[in-house]
């Protein structure tokens, strides 16, 4: 048994932890790190948003109007003198709560459909995923401004009109996952083993299905963002004087020449959140194999 | 002159900023005409350096030291003109798999085609060469066959087209990686049959990589034994084989059973005059339609088993052997009551199995194990060791998480793996480790009866060997009975007692190892043994 035990010791390739691996790898990336740290950023700036910023955002100063970027105003002060920094960052809450609540809506709903669709095939999948077709026909802003229009505005129905928009996509990319996961010959061994069908979706479909998954769910972040800033600027968003990424972005539009950072800054915060999740997430996809 | 002259070769891969040395101080030649063959264990070396000859190494390989010689060119670190003008014309490959080496959206008669006019043919000489290429090959109906598309050939016909392919640039040279080992015996032996014909009418010199070492044998005129990056041992075969200088040589021979036995396929167990134990599993006249839906016929069944009868004796193997698509692996997973049979019955010890529903089928699971083919499927990524080995004692509620522990040391220790791996994940084990990992779970409750599904036939032969040794030792400790699925006749020699020997869903053979195998009476497992390579040992 001895010798047996060497020969066996022997064969043995990849020694090194793999999970230590995986974590260096992210190390090894800077522009991730940057990433990920602005959306963390951002992420706190939406719960404490006080923490950020010294100046209240509706205290108007008639005598500091439209002042360009500064060390007093980091981005500036709008046509009644705000600061539009200290704007930008009460603007966060509800896109940053929403974009969450959206998420969980999208994974539960997606994840629920794709993996009902993908394991029991058949009839069951023929119906869901024609469902699911007709989502996919219909734009998501479109269908977003339907759902605001119908429930009014409010952190709740903009996640509810964000979320069903995305749902399409998780569900598609959770029910090609399973329908791989299922013919594995893991799968079948454990049923070989007597695990009931349900042992085998939570422990071994579920598990080895949601790492795309996962990676959908951070880039369909950003596109939640747009979305709410989109309804925003529209027109659907939060009444005045409430700042809102997509209203402050509407509201300088008038004054572009005069007072550039009105619009420019508060949208470059937004496209640099959103380029931020894209970056994390074709990081994910690129680590993962 | 030698056509390649290699010198002093290193090899390596950069990763992580490092280059991690693949081949070692390589020195090859390749004479004109001449068949050598290069033999060693995924990751020797071999493949690397037949990729470093052609100029094909992957991004991060890097030619460290040394000279590659082709046709008096140099191709170590030439650039990209250089090695184009001696692909194709001076040396053309034959590619491992034949499922995935021909483009799926061009005709194969247009794909052989652009290798002649690399030529510098054209017009409507080229038509016909491409014809003549085929016939060459070996491909009956080349007319037809130039018009068809990949999808629409055998594996073995494909192979074909690829050898036509690298016939077709006229090249003095050409490297057959692993050409045969993604097909069945027979045809493995058919096509290299034809390719070693091929090269001696044309005085090519063919550089063939295996990890056969009977294939290399019965093939070559100089054999290169490769291990870890270098070259450990070389020359003729009958030199190689019967005076082997190196303890590597000489452990690849034991572990190829027919080179072993002097080139023939000795049978292990000889169970010929011993009465046969009462069976634990019998299935009797057992058959299997499959629904098809035909295009143009509509839906129609199609009889992947007809009267199939196996019977496995308590304590023994039974194997069933054949080429792909016979039915073997069906009849395992009817035996298992993965699937249900369409006629016939099912008994395992004593029970009635075919027409049970999975939860009348459970409690039958203790009795009954399978242990698959692929190491790298067969566990789950996310589990470690520890949790693939309980999962079946968790499915049943055996024990509590103290005695589910006892009991996975308990396991690996049996297929002789350390303790410390419990926590290991399958990426850090190799394939040999795995498949021990798999066997360990599918002891787990202490079943009796194995059925293994090409259980060896995905690793190198060493590891083979050893698994082997560990499914015969366990055998006889524990009392298991095997049915062992396997292509591979050598290794059926070695392990079995009893073989059934199927052929388009039908048993054509069936008997003692020792008997079927030394005295076949039907055409067909007469041919499949004449296939099994490691001929050369009996000269």
């Amino acid at each position: 048994m001895t010798a047996a035990l060497v020969v066996a010791a022997e064969e043995t390739v990849g020694e090194k932890p793999a999970r230590r691996a995986r974590a260096g790898v992210f190390a090894r990336r800077p522009g991730f790190l940057l990433a990920s740290l602005y959306v963390a950023f951002v992420v706190a700036v939406a719960f404490r948003p006080a923490l950020f910023t010294g100046q209240d955002p509706y205290a108007t100063d008639p005598a500091a109007a439209m002042r360009a970027p500064s060390a007093a105003h980091l981005f500036g002060t709008d046509i009644y003198g705000r600061d539009l920094w200290s704007r930008v960052l009460h603007g966060s809450p509800l896109t940053i709560k929403a974009t969450l609540i959206a998420l969980v809506i999208a994974l539960i709903a997606g994840l629920g459909l794709g993996i009902v669709s993908g394991f029991f095939g058949g009839l069951t999948d023929s119906l869901l995923m024609r469902v699911i077709d007709v989502l996919l026909a219909i734009p998501g802003l479109l269908l977003a401004l339907s759902i605001v229009t119908a429930l009014g505005y409010g952190t709740i129905p903009v996640a509810v009109a964000v979320g069903v928009g995305i749902v399409p996509g998780f569900a598609r990319t959770t029910r090609a996952e399973v329908l791989r996961v299922k013919t594995l010959p893991y799968v079948e061994a454990a049923r070989a083993g007597g695990a009931s069908w349900t042992r085998v979706l939570l422990r071994h479909i579920l598990p080895n299905s949601w790492g795309p998954v996962a990676v959908l769910a951070v880039l369909d972040a950003g596109v939640a963002i747009i979305a709410i800033a989109s309804l925003s600027f529209l027109g659907f968003g939060a009444a005045p004087p409430a700042a809102e990424w997509g209203t402050l972005i509407a509201d300088g539009r008038n004054y572009l020449v005069t007072a550039w950072w009105l619009s420019l800054l508060p949208g470059l915060f937004v496209a640099l959140l959103v380029l931020s999740l894209n970056h994390i997430a074709k990081t994910f996809q690129e680590v993962t194999p | 002159m030698s056509l390649v002259e290699i010198s002093g070769l290193n090899v390596g891969y950069v990763r992580h900023r490092h280059i991690q040395p693949a081949v070692t101080g390589l020195d090859l030649t390749v004479g004109q005409g001449e068949v050598v063959a290069i033999v060693g264990e995924s990751g020797s070396g071999k493949t690397t350096t037949g990729n470093a000859l052609i100029g094909l190494l992957p991004s991060n390989g890097r030619i460290t030291a040394g000279s590659i010689l082709v046709d008096g060119v140099q191709t170590a670190r030439a650039n990209e003109r250089t090695l184009r003008r001696l692909r194709g014309s001076t040396i053309g490959l034959i590619p491992q798999d034949p499922m995935v080496g021909l483009n799926p959206t061009k005709r194969i008669g247009a794909q052989i085609a652009e290798a002649v006019k690399l030529r510098g043919i054209g017009g409507p000489a080229v038509p016909r060469q491409v014809l003549d290429h085929l016939a060459q090959a070996g491909v009956p109906e080349p007319e037809l066959r130039a018009r068809q598309y990949p999808h629409e050939l055998s594996g073995g016909l494909r192979q074909r087209v690829l050898i036509a392919i690298a016939l077709a640039g006229r090249p003095k040279l050409i490297i057959a990686d692993e050409p045969t080992s993604a097909l069945d015996v027979t045809v493995q032996k058919r096509i290299l049959d034809h390719l070693g014909g091929l090269v001696r009418e044309q005085g090519i010199s063919l550089l063939i990589i295996t990890h056969d070492l009977a294939v290399a044998a019965d093939r070559a005129d100089r054999v290169v034994v490769m291990r870890q990056g270098r070259k450990v041992d070389e020359g003729d075969p009958a030199t190689i084989l019967t005076a082997p200088r190196e303890g590597y040589t000489r452990q690849l021979i034991a572990a190829a059973p027919r080179l072993a036995h002097h080139g023939q396929l000795q049978a292990h167990f000889d169970v010929r005059d011993e009465p046969a134990p009462d069976p634990i599993l019998t299935l009797t006249g057992v058959g299997k339609t499959f629904a098809v839906d035909d295009p143009r016929r509509g839906r129609r069944g199609f009889n992947a088993l007809e009267d199939v009868s196996v019977t496995v004796p308590r304590g023994r193997t039974h194997a069933l052997v054949g080429e792909s698509g016979c039915g073997k692996t069906t009849t395992l997973r009817i035996a298992l009551g993965l699937e249900s049979a369409t006629t016939g019955s099912v008994v395992l010890d004593g029970t009635e199995i075919s027409g049970l529903s999975w939860r009348g089928m459970r409690p039958l699971r203790r009795k009954a194990q399978l242990v698959h083919q692929d190491p790298f499927a067969t566990l789950d990524p996310k589990f470690t060791v520890r949790q693939s080995v309980t999962e079946p004692l968790v499915s049943f509620r055996i024990g509590d998480r103290r005695s589910r522990e006892a009991r996975a040391r308990d396991l690996l220790d049996q297929v002789a793996l350390p303790a410390a791996y419990l926590d290991r994940l399958p990426a850090e084990l190799s394939g040999g480790q795995r498949q021990r990992v798999a066997i360990a779970r599918a002891l787990a409750l202490e079943p009796r009866l194995l059925l293994l599904d090409e259980p060896v036939s995905a690793l190198d032969v060493l590891v083979q060997e050893q698994i082997l040794r560990l499914l015969a030792d366990l055998q006889q400790r524990l009392g298991l009975s095997y049915l062992f699925v396997s292509h591979d006749l050598s290794v059926v020699a070695e392990i079995a007692h009893t073989v059934s020997v199927m052929n388009a869903g039908r048993v054509v053979e069936q008997g003692p190892v020792a008997q079927v195998f030394s005295d076949p009476r039907s055409t067909y497992t007469r041919e499949l043994i004449d296939a099994v390579p490691g001929r050369r040992a009996a000269a």
